[in-house]
């Protein structure tokens, strides 16, 4: 499947002396990694090559308070206001449409692409984001950027590009009652390490990933940046191809017939040949959370920290403030995030709310649910899933990145533990001295009731 | 970006492996809209201390790392975010390559297109390299070589590419947008 998407894109092919000039079908841009870009046409005379495959939208330094986005209150942090008045004044200037900061279409960058029918099989998607990874879930080669390389896109729809080597993770089995797609992901990573797949695009093939819903495929190529490979792909199949029907962007008529026949092409055949292979039980797969400062740090809930002699091992876990060999179940938690491009989409909504039902967030608790887009939110409170939130003394915000990266002002504090359903739990990610503990929606929502790290099958119905 | 032959220099060593750009950079400098002055953010939250107050025990800031180009780095450097943000901030801060046994790959690609040298070492040269904070070392661009002071040679991969754009100092999209004409014949050629 990949070395189809690239053949078709190659403009100009690579050589021992050149990368490969690659096309880009889509190109998504957001507030924070694009003002350089934009600043560095100005100061050449270019303009935006083809503006109608960029779409820009407002995402991780826009605020998540309904006040600032809607109530007419100013936006608190002025530099962040700044970044949100640029975007805009480039998206006018330069004729890319942008999902403004009111448009019940914004969300996260990879919430929404998917979400309005942009991302279809087949393409090459790039972003000024790591996490550009999650579209690879619909057989995209989606890859995230620099700014400068945002620049290039801008000015010739291309990047150049050394052909990545491919990783196969064959995924067997099935995943368990109460098991998520996360917990696949991060055990996933807790074995094959943060640079793993350095270098790399994964394609995940096999039983356990076919059974996954779009939603779930698109959490676990989400997190193959934090395995450090570039990409992660999946076949697209009839899941693929149920989930784009209808979708405002996706083809109607005689084109989704053709679109359709294309894409059924798309799969590699059952020969292709990989650089590399690895394969993975689904089937062993326990509810996982991090104890240490990056996504290959994981363990299942129910477990105990592992114990190593070695200086960044236990300098993690200083910071983190736990020992070797302690349990994770029971720690205590200050705040529960359920949020971000990994599990912000309806069903990872509906997971927190199974859990919440009826119940209440632990005292001295703080809970905040930041759906992926403001349709995500729109189509949850039509379930009413934000009363159960509320109801349990949640915060229900607008959408946007909010304390997955902690820009806008969502943030934890000092020495806080927080359980978050987002990808990163390096130091201070969610805030200066912040400690994050990555986990599924169902897992933070049980910590939010208990209050303590708690293996959410124990309020299974 | 200006032309690259070689840079010599003491090196300054971190030795902590899986350093992520959100230590490089951390995330709350990120509302800035323009490339220059981001060295006051580098590695903001292990050098500075709660009142901006420069930890000394912070290898940064000891005064032999001063005018140091060359960062040597525990296992595999610049993980996690796109930010190009570490890469400016690290050139703003005066630092020229850093040398590491693993570099992630969009970190790596946002140094080269900075005039930041990525050097991917082999494990012997990178244990010698942590082992001897404040070596003066020669990393020869053009040949993509390591030099140790007693004159050992390691080469490391630099594609031919990248290699002539440090070189000569040339910037990638004046390459590309070479190439529009070639591009615009494709898209017409995919359309038909």
């Amino acid at each position: 499947m990949f070395e189809k998407i690239w053949r078709a894109h190659e403009v100009v092919p690579e050589t021992a002396e050149a990368p490969a000039v690659l096309y880009i079908d889509l190109h998504l841009t957001h507030e924070v990694t694009s003002p350089q870009a934009f600043t560095a046409l100005r100061e050449r005379g270019i303009r935006v090559l083809r503006p109608e495959r960029t779409l820009a939208t407002l995402d991780h330094a826009t605020p998540t308070d309904s006040r600032q986005v809607f109530g007419g209150v100013p936006i608190r942090i002025e530099s962040a206001a700044r970044q949100i008045a640029e975007l805009e004044r480039n998206a006018a200037d330069f004729g890319v449409e942008l999902l403004g900061l009111r448009s019940g279409r914004r969300g996260i960058v990879h919430v929404i692409g998917p979400e309005l029918g942009l991302t279809q099989p087949g393409m090459t998607i790039v972003c000024g984001d790591s996490h550009t990874s999650t579209h690879g879930a619909f057989g995209t080669l989606a890859f995230g950027i620099g700014t400068t390389e945002v620049g290039h896109v801008l000015a010739t729809q291309c990047v150049l590009q050394r052909k990545p080597r491919i990783l196969e993770i064959k995924i067997g089995g099935r995943l368990r009652a109460g098991i998520t797609a996360k917990d696949l992901v991060l055990a996933l990573i807790g074995r094959l390490g943060v640079a793993g797949g350095a270098g790399q695009v994964i394609e995940y093939r096999g039983e356990a990933i076919s059974a996954l819903s779009m939603d779930e495929r698109m959490t676990v190529c989400n997190m193959s940046i934090e395995a450090g490979a570039r990409a992660g792909m999946i076949a697209p199949d009839e899941v693929t191809f149920e989930y784009l029907r209808g979708r405002p962007h996706a083809p109607t008529g005689a084109d989704w017939d053709r679109a359709l026949e294309a894409w059924r092409e798309l799969p590699g055949d059952a020969d292709a040949v990989f650089d590399r292979e690895f394969a993975f039980d689904a089937a062993t797969v326990e509810p996982m959370i991090s104890y240490g400062t990056n996504p290959g740090m994981v363990m299942p809930v129910g477990g105990r920290i592992p114990e190593r002699d070695e200086e960044s091992f236990l300098k993690a876990l200083r910071y983190m403030g736990f020992e070797p060999g302690e349990a994770m179940a029971g720690k205590a938690v200050n705040v529960v995030f359920i949020g971000s491009c990994t599990n912000a989409r309806l069903s990872d909504l509906r997971a927190a709310a199974a859990v919440m039902r009826g119940r209440r967030v632990a005292q001295g608790v703080r809970m905040l649910v930041v759906p992926g887009s403001q349709q995500v939110k729109q189509a949850a409170e039509a379930e009413r899933l934000h009363e159960v939130f509320v109801a349990a003394g949640a915060e229900w915000r607008e959408s946007g990145c909010s304390m997955c990266v902690g820009i806008n002002g969502d943030t934890a504090g000092v020495g806080q533990y927080v359980v978050s359903t987002s990808n990163r739990n390096f130091e201070g990610r969610q805030g200066q001295g912040a400690r994050t503990l990555l986990a599924s929606p169902a897992t933070a929502a049980a910590a939010a009731i208990t209050g303590r790290v708690t293996d959410p099958r124990e309020f299974a119905r | 970006m200006s032309a690259m032959p070689s840079i010599v220099s003491r090196t300054v060593v971190l030795p902590a492996a899986n350093i992520d750009t959100d230590q490089i950079f951390p995330a709350r400098f990120l509302t800035a809209t323009g490339r220059e002055g981001h060295g006051d953010a580098l590695f903001a939250d292990w050098r500075l201390d709660a009142a901006g107050r420069q930890r000394p025990d912070f290898p940064l800031n000891a005064p032999e790392a001063r005018g140091a180009e060359i960062l040597v780095t525990g296992h595999n450097f610049g993980g996690g975010s796109s930010r190009e943000h570490a890469a400016w901030a690290l050139r703003d801060f005066g630092i020229r390559a850093v040398i590491s046994d693993s570099i992630a790959d969009i970190f790596f690609s946002n140094a080269l297109k900075n005039g930041l040298v990525p050097v991917r070492i082999d494990a012997p040269t990178h244990a010698w390299l942590l082992a001897n904070s404040g070596a003066v070392v020669e990393i020869d661009v053009a040949k993509s070589e390591v030099v140790l002071p007693d004159g050992r040679r390691s080469t490391f991969p630099l594609d031919p590419f990248a290699r002539y754009c440090l070189v000569q100092g040339i910037d990638e999209l004046g390459y590309l947008l070479e190439r529009l004409p070639e591009i615009e014949a494709w898209e017409g050629a995919r359309t038909r």
